[in-house]
């Protein structure tokens, strides 16, 4: 099964035109990927990322009634979701993570101030002036312009029982504009779109080497110095350059949607890696696919065998974690969630695991591709 | 020197027997026709000299070279024009010619001139550059041929190269399969036109049901039967029942 560059180039060659004329191979290799991550973009995009009550940590560090009391006004507005934090980091880090919109810190001394102004309402002199800190999600418009005047008022309500306009000793700072990063369902969900188009690729794979044996054309390839080495290699690499041409696709599908992916260069160029081994699985299943069809259509038929289980258990749908280590793409999305999502580096010891993993597998499910297509699918 | 030799070749499918023993020789720069009615063997053979079927018992050599121990050789040395066209329908004609030439490992210089020689001669220069799917069926056999001799060689296996081919492109077809003759290269030409045969072939073997029952140039074998023509020969040997294919 020798291999010559020249012929496995002509090959690929013919391959990359097929993808580029044929409608159907260029739809499920190029506008599939692309229509699929736009529209999950489009319905999962939002979710997560907002609400129509606003979720707002209150630390109290009042130990007076006023201090509960004013808890009680504000989740008694209907709008607020008062979320209760004893400590006032641990809030701002979630109004970091987009998990509230806005904090609010009740200081020490909220009970005495409101008491000084209940007991001599006149005589602002001998008020004990007190200010409670609020900061704001930056990146929500709606926060920005509902939180500051609803908790304003909910404050002059409980201190003076007028509007907020009335003088009193309490006041709330200028909202602190938080950057948030808010992780929505999509985001969640974008690591598994890279490996997910690649499986599509078991279809294409299958159906070109039924419908070339089919139509007697690899039968007349093999009239010539061409090897069965040189039309698996030109499989392999002409895959693989599809492969990384998803990838591009997905990355730019996603990231126009919302997704930004954590792990820079090195993230990005491990996704290209791990999608491009798992392209080398995807000949693999194809050829034994190739192996028991009888034609094309059949092809498409069985492919969805091995199509499905990766795509539930491996990609961006959620699966029990001890089923779906048994599908190489698990690897990838586990990997790639890791780096894009949480921004772990590519050298951790779990990513590096994970690129270990499927890197075996999609060899071995070559191999038995090959073996299988050799020994039974020839003819 | 001998092109082809063919020893005692049996090739046997389950209950059928498609080879039975045949033997053949044939010289260098013959242009042999072979002729039988529909499943007598002649794909077959040609099948089997190309190494895509292994036969049952016998021995097959071409171009020197054993059919099942060197077929890397023997497919330097062959063109195959198969009886069903295969062709890469998302390709143009030019690509496909150009695609086994690659296949064939041709330097490019040589490629680009075999191409465009054989693009001329089977009449494709205006709709080389369509894609092969658009073509009609004359077209593609034409194309198929142009396919199969794009890296010039020195033993050609042609198996009904004409059929469905209108008047003017089996003209096309026979000159260039002339041209091979007079470039000194072998020819092995199946047909069921059998006056085609009879005008191109130097010598003329007819088979059936696996065996080789008559061997000649058509003058010899129009002597032999005492006939008028070549299929009147043909008729006489494999009679007029009507043959379905095996």
């Amino acid at each position: 099964m020798s291999l010559k560059a020249s012929r496995v180039l002509a090959l690929v060659g013919k391959e990359l035109k097929r993808f580029t004329r044929e409608p159907s191979v260029l739809f499920m290799a190029i506008a599939f990927p692309l229509i699929l991550t736009l529209a999950f973009g489009a319905s999962f995009g939002s979710i997560g990322g907002s609400e129509t009550r606003y979720p707002v940590a209150v630390v109290n560090t009042d130990t007076g009634v006023w201090g509960s009391a004013l808890k009680t006004g504000l989740t008694g507005t209907q709008v607020l979701n008062v979320q209760n934090y004893t400590d006032a980091s641990a809030a701002s880090s979630d109004l970091q993570q987009g998990k509230v919109k806005a904090v609010l810190v009740i200081p020490v001394d909220f009970t005495a101030s409101v008491d000084s102004y209940r007991t001599n309402p006149g005589n602002p002199a001998i008020w004990h002036n007190t200010t409670l800190a609020l900061s704001v999600d930056k990146g929500s418009m709606i926060a920005n312009a509902a939180v500051p005047p609803i908790v304003e008022q909910v404050i002059a309500a409980l201190v003076t029982g007028k509007s907020a306009a009335t003088r009193s000793p309490v006041t709330v700072s200028a909202p602190t504009q938080v950057e948030s990063h808010v992780i929505s369902q999509f985001a969640f969900m974008a690591p598994g779109m890279f490996g997910y188009a690649a499986i599509f690729l078991i279809m294409i794979v299958a159906g070109a080497m039924t419908g070339e044996r089919e139509q007697g054309l690899l039968r007349r390839i093999s009239v010539t110095p061409t090897t069965i080495g040189d039309i698996f290699a030109s499989q392999v690499v002409s895959n693989m350059i599809i492969g990384a041409v998803q990838v591009a696709i997905v990355y730019a599908a996603s990231s126009l949607m919302g997704f930004r992916p954590q792990g820079g260069v090195p993230g990005i160029a491990l996704a290209f890696l791990l999608v491009m081994i798992l392209t080398t699985c995807s000949v693999g299943l194809g050829l034994v696919v190739a192996t028991f069809a009888r034609n094309a259509g059949a092809a498409t038929g069985i492919s969805f065998v091995f199509i499905l289980p990766l795509m539930f258990l491996g990609t961006f749908v959620p699966a029990p974690e001890s089923i779906a280590r048994f599908v190489p793409t698990w690897y990838v999305t586990d990997a790639l969630t890791s780096i894009l999502l949480r921004g772990a580096p590519v050298t951790s010891p779990s990513i590096l695991l994970d690129v270990l993993t499927v890197s075996v597998a999609s060899i071995v499910i070559m191999l038995a591709g090959v073996l299988l297509y050799r020994r039974f699918g020839k003819s | 020197m001998k092109a082809i030799e063919i020893e005692s070749l049996t090739m046997k499918f389950e209950d059928k027997t498609a080879l039975d023993g045949l033997s053949l020789t044939i010289q260098e720069g013959e242009l042999f026709g072979l002729l039988g009615p529909n499943g007598a063997g002649k794909t077959v053979t040609i099948k089997t000299l190309c190494g895509i079927l292994q036969p049952t018992s016998g021995t097959a050599k071409v171009g020197g070279y054993d059919v099942n121990k060197d077929q890397e050789k023997i497919h330097k040395l062959i063109g195959l024009c198969p009886q069903e066209p295969a062709y890469f329908g998302y390709l143009t004609g030019r690509e496909n010619i150009e695609l086994f030439g690659h296949l064939q490992e041709l330097p490019n210089k040589q490629l680009k001139e075999n191409t465009a020689r054989l693009i001329g001669a089977i009449s494709l220069s205006e709709e080389a550059d369509r894609r092969a799917s658009k073509y009609s069926g004359g077209m593609i056999r034409r194309l198929s041929l142009a396919m199969a001799l794009i890296n010039d060689p020195q033993i050609a296996f042609l198996d009904e190269p004409t059929v469905a081919m209108d008047p003017q492109s089996r003209h096309a077809t026979w000159e260039l399969i002339r041209g091979l003759k007079k470039r000194g290269k072998t020819v092995i030409l199946t047909s069921h036109y059998i006056e085609e045969v009879e005008a191109l072939a130097d010598r003329v073997g007819i088979i059936d049901n696996g065996k080789l029952i008559a061997l000649g140039s058509p003058d010899e074998l129009r002597r032999s039967q005492g006939a008028a023509s070549l299929e009147d020969v043909f008729i006489t040997l494999t009679g007029r029942k009507i043959r379905e294919e095996g």
